[in-house]
């Protein structure tokens, strides 16, 4: 078996892997009570913002 | 006669408490030795060359805050027996899954650069190349998990955390004035006013104390080592133990820069070593031992803390109990995070500034998220059942954690644009 070829059977095993992580984990077992959802539902805010910063910090210093 | 024999059986159940919690001790005492990695001692040091004891106080605080976030761990660690990537996993579904493993594995991998810089750079001062600094620690990190067992590898790591407290006789060989060290250290003060500068080295210090990797790290270390419900007492303890000792070490620390070199600005702990080393050489060399020792510790528990991370949502074997055959992938991850991460400090001109401050960056967009997720995972009454969060439990971690979040985001953002606080 070739290099090659074995590296496209770790490949195809790690995405057939990760699809099964996937379904695995696809419901979350946390029961999403109105604390919880406001809580990811800021996360997910505060993250947009952050990743925002971080793009805009990379532009300038590309601009400049 | 009644009172020998009282005392007699006093004494004996003293000693198997002790018994039973040095077996248990372990994975609180090493994440919070650690949590004084590289970059923390260069903190500490910069801090009390900058303050000089001033801000004692301050790191005094820390202590329970590191505590309070890190009991937590514990009790998720030894209920769900699950490490915290896979609780996240379970408990918010793969999308949050990944956004938190792979972050880990990106913020772990910046931190095990610095803790690399850190090594190289201590032992530069003795004359020792970077390309041999490195040999050595990854065979010796490599030698430390081989072994297959978890006791080995813990109780190495224990001697290690040992080491780290070399500050204390480096503090005593400076000769600091005890008068002084409670008189500005004890007192809650700030120096020169509450300015930028001030607020920057406030967050820094927070921002050592609390790192995303210690809470992944210590309940992966928790369920390896196979703590159950009725040992969680004993695992606070350690974790109390541990709190102690490393605000003992960052106050040591401070104590040393702030004797000898107060009024200078440091820009890494290796350059504090050569200073010290020009009036008090044997406290400078005690100050690069003590940071080479922080940097392999750091290593020791973050490329663990990856690997482990990895193995609990791949399903792979991920116990150091498992020898390199039964466990590949675990193993592999470990060395190729540790190696790759040892090689980038070798290749000539790369950014090692840059790297170093956008780990901070990096963390920001970690931590809160593993904060929040553990406040609700321990709030999975389910789950957790006696051992949730109490409402006291609540208002002590959430308000720990909203702070946290608020200083060390201002921290990263800081770092992103230094003119921010004036």
């Amino acid at each position: 078996m070739s290099l090659g070829h074995a590296f496209k059977v770790m490949a195809f095993r790690n995405v057939g892997k990760v699809r099964a992580i996937n379904r695995r984990y696809a419901n979350p077992r946390l029961i999403m009570s109105p604390a919880t959802r406001w809580a990811l539902l800021g996360l997910r805010l505060y993250l947009f913002s952050l990743v925002g910063l971080l793009a805009y910090k990379f532009i300038t210093l590309v601009v400049h | 006669m009644n009172w020998i024999t009282k005392l007699y059986y006093q004494a004996r159940r003293v000693w198997k408490a002790i018994s039973v919690y040095l077996i248990i001790a372990g994975p609180g005492l090493v994440v919070m030795v650690a949590d004084n990695d590289a970059g923390g001692i260069t903190t500490y040091a910069a801090t009390g060359a900058k303050y000089g004891y001033n801000l004692i106080w301050f790191l005094v605080i820390l202590g329970p805050v590191a505590y309070y976030v890190q009991e937590m761990t514990v009790r998720l660690g030894a209920v769900t027996k699950r490490g915290h990537a896979e609780a996240i996993f379970d408990g918010f579904g793969a999308f949050w899954g990944w956004f938190s493993l792979l972050d880990l594995i990106l913020v772990d991998w910046l931190t095990l650069v610095t803790e690399f810089i850190g090594m190289t750079a201590a032992l530069k001062i003795f004359g020792i190349p970077g390309w041999l600094t490195v040999t050595v620690v990854c065979s010796l990190m490599g030698f430390m998990v081989i072994n297959g067992r978890y006791w080995t590898w813990e109780k190495l790591s224990l001697m290690f955390c040992a080491l780290n407290l070399i500050y204390i006789p480096a503090a005593f060989l400076v000769h600091p004035s005890v008068k002084d060290i409670i008189g500005h250290g004890i007192i809650p003060n700030f120096p020169g006013g509450f300015n930028g500068e001030l607020f920057f080295f406030l967050m820094a210090n927070i921002g050592t104390t609390i790192a995303p990797w210690m809470l992944f790290f210590q309940q992966s270390s928790v369920v390896d080592k196979g703590l159950k419900e009725k040992d969680i007492l004993f695992g606070k303890l350690d974790t109390v133990i541990g709190a102690v000792a490393t605000v003992v070490v960052a106050v040591f620390i401070v104590i040393v820069t702030g004797t000898v070199l107060n009024g200078v600005d440091i820009d890494d702990a290796a350059q504090a070593s050569k200073l010290l080393m020009q009036t008090h050489h044997y406290a400078g060399e005690f100050m690069a031992i003590g940071l080479f020792d922080a940097g392999l510790l750091g290593a020791i528990c973050i490329s663990l803390a990856s690997s482990w991370a990895f193995g609990e949502i791949f399903g792979w074997a991920h116990s150091l109990n498992n020898k390199i055959k039964e466990a590949p992938w675990f193993y592999l991850n470990y060395f190729i995070t540790l190696i790759s991460a040892g090689l980038v400090v070798l290749i000539p001109g790369a950014p090692l500034v840059l790297i170093t401050l956008f780990v901070q960056v990096v963390a920001v967009t970690l931590l809160p998220a593993a904060l929040v997720f553990l406040i609700l995972l321990l709030n999975d009454k389910t789950t957790m059942g006696e051992y949730a969060n109490t409402l006291t439990n609540n208002i002590i971690n959430g308000g720990i954690v909203a702070i946290i979040i608020v200083l060390s985001t201002l921290y990263g953002v800081s770092t992103l644009f230094p003119n921010l606080f004036g």
